[in-house]
């Protein structure tokens, strides 16, 4: 049973997931909607970095189904998998970044395994997309040598470096001061309007969340609920209204917290 | 006492499923060599890393190993008059034995730990996952070459612990005041390339496999948080030294080298 629309160009049907006996959740259907920016929220440990390593093939589903520009990719042999994901740029929690190469061995990696670009190409390209997330001459750089939000632009920069058709972003914020927020903000809503990029956020960060997104999903334990950021602005669920007026300077545990309230389990 | 069964039982059937994800992940490697492209500049940067690692290290306790042999051998062939014989027993007992055996555990606990807490935390820190979400297989990115490199420096180090410890038995044996000609004559003639310099090359390449498989699939294995890399450095030291000692008694035995 799924409520998903005939369109399917990324999502998920039906998933459940564990981790061992650990079931982290049961029959979880939901749809990110072509082109769009979508923001994933919900409280630590409910899932949303598991739903982003589902689609990128990372992690296997115990059942369901999970469709990437419309192919079921839970069957997918690694060599198919590998096809898949030239169509996904992601974006880990902490960067990824292989730290034994510099900034631009790191950016140049993916165009060299998979395109014929020369050299002098691949490092227009690079410059080219680091000074798009608003960065200049750390080319020579390990990554261990940049801050937290620097390694995490760059970290984006690889993301988009190949033209992906989706991108997923775990956190892009989380450690960034509020310009580079504000910068990483317009970044993605600017390569969504131009190249028609679809994109899913796991974001904490309720007021960049509600400027960018046009679809915003919480995950909660007994499902995902869905709708525009007016809509969820608007729902009656304390839950989502306390997630989504809580102060972000909060600690992350504001909808646990409500959780053990009785009687909102409605 | 059937919990105790169930215990071996479940041991058992735990050790069958390890020894399977082996030999599945170095049937990966293997494919992961013989693919397109070739990693040589990895390769190449991994021997060198592998290398500088362990030169010193295996040129001390070569130097070290050679010079107690050297005296060990001297006060024992002294009893006998035999002293002209010790280029013999130093040379014999480091082609054969020493120099492949102590070179792996020397390389073990240097350079496999090393190997295993990168992978571990390459791992941990999303690295791999990185690599597989750029469509990287990181068995032929990361492992592989790791693994190769392993196998080819074994060897070279071990042919450098085996000329550094007879320098060290030379060194001995020329202070307490035996013929250089002679130490050097003996080693030269009871020393045989098939019998004893291919038996040793075979040992460390062994070893070398030995170690590279073990200490990259620890790594590969580990569990992604910093206990689990720390267990797994572990787990990889322990391993390796078991199985070198071990395949050792078996390559003596069977081969007679
Ligand atoms: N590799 C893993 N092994 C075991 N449990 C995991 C693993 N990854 C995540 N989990 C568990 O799955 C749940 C969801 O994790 P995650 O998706 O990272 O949450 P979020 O990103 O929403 O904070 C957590 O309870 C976590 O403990
Ligand atoms: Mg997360």
């Amino acid at each position: 049973m799924s409520e998903t629309a005939p369109a399917q160009h990324l999502c998920l049907d039906s998933v459940t997931m564990a981790f061992g006996r650990r079931t982290v959740f049961e029959r979880l259907s939901c749809c990110f909607p072509k082109g769009e920016i979508s923001v994933l929220l919900g409280g630590s440990g409910s899932g949303k970095s598991t739903i982003l390593r589902l689609i990128g093939g990372l992690v296997h589903p115990i059942d369901g189904r999970i469709l990437v520009d419309g192919e079921d990719i839970t069957k997918l042999a690694n060599r198919d998998l590998a096809k898949v994901r030239h169509k996904i740029g992601m974006l880990f929690q902490g960067g990824a970044l292989l730290d034994s190469l510099t900034v631009f061995e790191n950016l140049a990696l993916p165009l060299r395994e998979h395109t014929d670009l020369d050299d002098g190409a691949i490092h227009r390209e690079v410059d080219d997309r680091l000074a798009s997330v608003g960065l200049h001459d750390i080319d020579d750089l390990l990554p261990n040598q940049l801050s937290g939000g620097m390694r995490k632009r760059v970290a984006l920069a690889r993301a988009i470096i190949r033209k992906p058709l989706i991108l997923l972003c775990d956190e892009p914020f989380s450690g960034l001061d509020p310009i580079s927020t504000r910068q990483v903000e317009d970044l993605l809503v600017d390569i969504n309007r131009r190249r028609g990029i679809t994109i899913v956020v796991v974001s904490h960060h309720v007021a960049s969340t509600m400027r960018m997104a046009e679809q915003v999903s919480i995950v909660l334990p007994e499902g995902i609920r869905t709708g525009t950021p007016e809509e969820m602005e608007r729902h009656e669920d304390p839950r989502i209204q306390a997630f989504l007026t809580a102060d972000q300077d909060r600690p992350a545990g504001s909808l646990e917290e409500v959780e053990v309230l009785p009687g909102l389990g409605s | 006492m059937t919990d105790a069964i169930a215990l071996i039982g479940s041991r058992a059937v735990q050790f069958v499923h390890e020894v399977g994800a082996v030999a599945t992940f170095s049937g990966h490697i293997l494919a992961c060599l013989l693919r397109r492209p070739a990693r040589i500049r990895r390769y190449l940067d991994e021997v060198f890393g592998l290398g500088v690692l362990s030169l010193i290290i295996i040129c001390i306790s070569g130097i070290a190993v050679g010079a107690v042999l050297g005296l060990q051998g001297y006060n024992t062939l002294e009893r006998f008059g035999a002293t002209d014989s010790l280029g013999t027993v130093v040379g014999l007992s480091l082609i054969r034995e020493l120099g492949p055996v102590l070179t792996a555990l020397l390389t073990t606990g240097r350079a496999g730990s090393a190997t295993t807490a990168e992978i571990g935390t390459m791992s941990a820190t999303e690295q791999l996952d990185g690599l597989r979400m750029m469509s990287i297989d990181p068995v032929h990115y990361v492992v592989a070459p790791k693994a190769l490199a392993m196998v080819t420096v074994m060897p070279l180090l071990s042919a450098l612990f085996i000329v550094c410890g007879i320098a060290g038995g030379y060194l001995v044996g020329v202070y307490w005041g035996i013929d250089p000609g002679s130490y050097l004559t003996g080693l030269e003639t009871s020393v045989d390339f098939r019998e004893d310099v291919l038996g040793s090359f075979i040992k460390a390449v062994v070893f070398g496999i030995l170690v590279g498989l073990i200490s990259t699939y620890r790594g590969f294995t580990a569990t992604p948080t910093s206990e689990g890399v720390s267990i797994a450095t572990t787990t990889t030291v322990v391993e390796a030294s078991v199985c070198i000692l071990v395949f050792d008694y078996f390559i003596t035995a069977l081969w007679g080298v």
